[in-house]
């Protein structure tokens, strides 16, 4: 056998607003047209296991692109920038949702794209990811949420002009097939969270599965942080991604 | 790092960054997923200076444990510090005093 070459590189995209900013675009190297995946970073920011994710999916055979979110907050290590982040109280939501459509834009405009697309996201890109399938509902056809906490929003008062509506509120608006990965131990989203969030898609009639994972809390999928790191749910939990891509995105 | 919850505490100080000292006038304190240490939650500290743009930050990212440690060290060094430093005040002023007598006594 041999192993798929892969092209991957730095590009410009144009998200929210006009506004010009990076992303990492990992691809397939060979003839044929193929599905493409926007990779949503966690909060700590476009970090290396964030560029790394986003060549395993490439490997597996997705035209794969990453924005980097806080672009605008550059420059500077992606930790300093996501401390600045941070402390500004995090992105705005409608930035987001503008700079996926823009990432989604540029998948669709490649040559070998074969005009689906696949969300993943994971910890506030996990949210992000469940706003963009339900404010982008026409331009997703598949959305992955790992760990998205914040879905669901108990306290009024975490609700801000940057994260004005709870993405559950918005779950009528969904069209796409939801995968959501979630560990049993986690805080953020905690275990009632993810049961009352399946219970509205189940009311709302919406197609997901749903994977909880003993033993594992939030990011277990991050070899990158050794303590959050599972290795046999992540492995379980990634052949369940590709699974579920390969169905939809084909 | 899913929280976005940050306590800000006023600074007047310097700290030590990638460029060498710098004036710093916050501290953004939270407690959440590290970037770096090898925890599965850490108290991090950011020092900055919001008045120079908030660009560089000395960041460290610690144990709870560590935090509470760090916490009655600070209290216990104050502590220490004002005794000394009292202490050494007064015998200040009792140098000063017996220098000033001595001297009025040339005269």
């Amino acid at each position: 056998m041999s192993y798929p070459s892969i092209i991957g590189e730095t590009v410009s995209f144009q998200g929210h607003n006009g506004d010009k900013g990076e992303a990492y675009y990992a691809r397939p190297n060979k003839p044929g047209r193929v599905g493409g995946v926007v990779l949503i970073h966690h909060a700590p920011g476009w970090d290396e296991w964030i560029i790394e994710t986003t060549r395993k999916l490439a490997h597996h055979g997705y035209a794969t692109i990453s924005p980097h979110l806080y672009f605008r907050d550059g420059p500077g290590s992606p930790d300093d920038v996501g401390a600045r982040v941070r402390a500004a109280g995090g992105v705005a939501d409608n930035q987001v949702v503008g700079d996926v459509s823009g990432a989604i834009a540029f998948l669709k405009s490649q040559p070998n794209a074969n005009g689906k697309i696949g969300v993943i996201g994971f910890c506030s890109g996990g949210r992000h990811t469940y706003l963009a399938s339900c404010l982008l509902a026409d331009g997703i056809n598949a959305a992955v949420d790992c760990w998205g906490g914040n879905v669901i929003v108990d306290d009024p008062k975490q609700l801000t002009p940057k994260r004005p509506v709870a993405p559950i509120d918005l779950t009528g608006k969904m069209t796409a097939p939801l995968l959501g990965l979630f560990g049993n131990d986690d805080e953020n989203p905690n275990r009632d969270q993810v049961n009352r969030t399946e219970a509205k898609l189940k009311e709302l009639g919406k197609t997901y599965q749903f994977h909880r994972y003993d033993g594992a809390g939030h990011a277990f999928f991050n070899y990158a942080r050794g303590p959050a790191y599972r290795a046999e749910a992540a492995a379980d939990g990634w052949a369940k991604v590709f699974a579920f891509y390969n169905k939809h995105l084909a | 790092m899913c929280s976005y919850i940050v306590e800000k505490a006023a600074m007047h100080g310097s700290a030590k960054g990638p460029s060498g000292w710098m004036r710093i006038d916050t501290a953004n304190v939270y407690y959440d997923h590290p970037f770096h240490a090898p925890l599965d939650h850490a108290l991090g500290i950011d020092f900055i200076c919001e008045a120079d743009g908030g660009r560089e930050r000395v960041a460290v990212e610690i144990s709870r444990e560590s935090a509470l440690e760090l916490i009655e060290k600070i209290k216990a060094a104050l502590a220490t510090g004002d005794a000394a430093h009292d202490k050494a005040v007064a015998c200040e002023r009792i140098s000063v005093t017996a220098s000033q007598g001595d001297v009025a006594n040339l005269f």
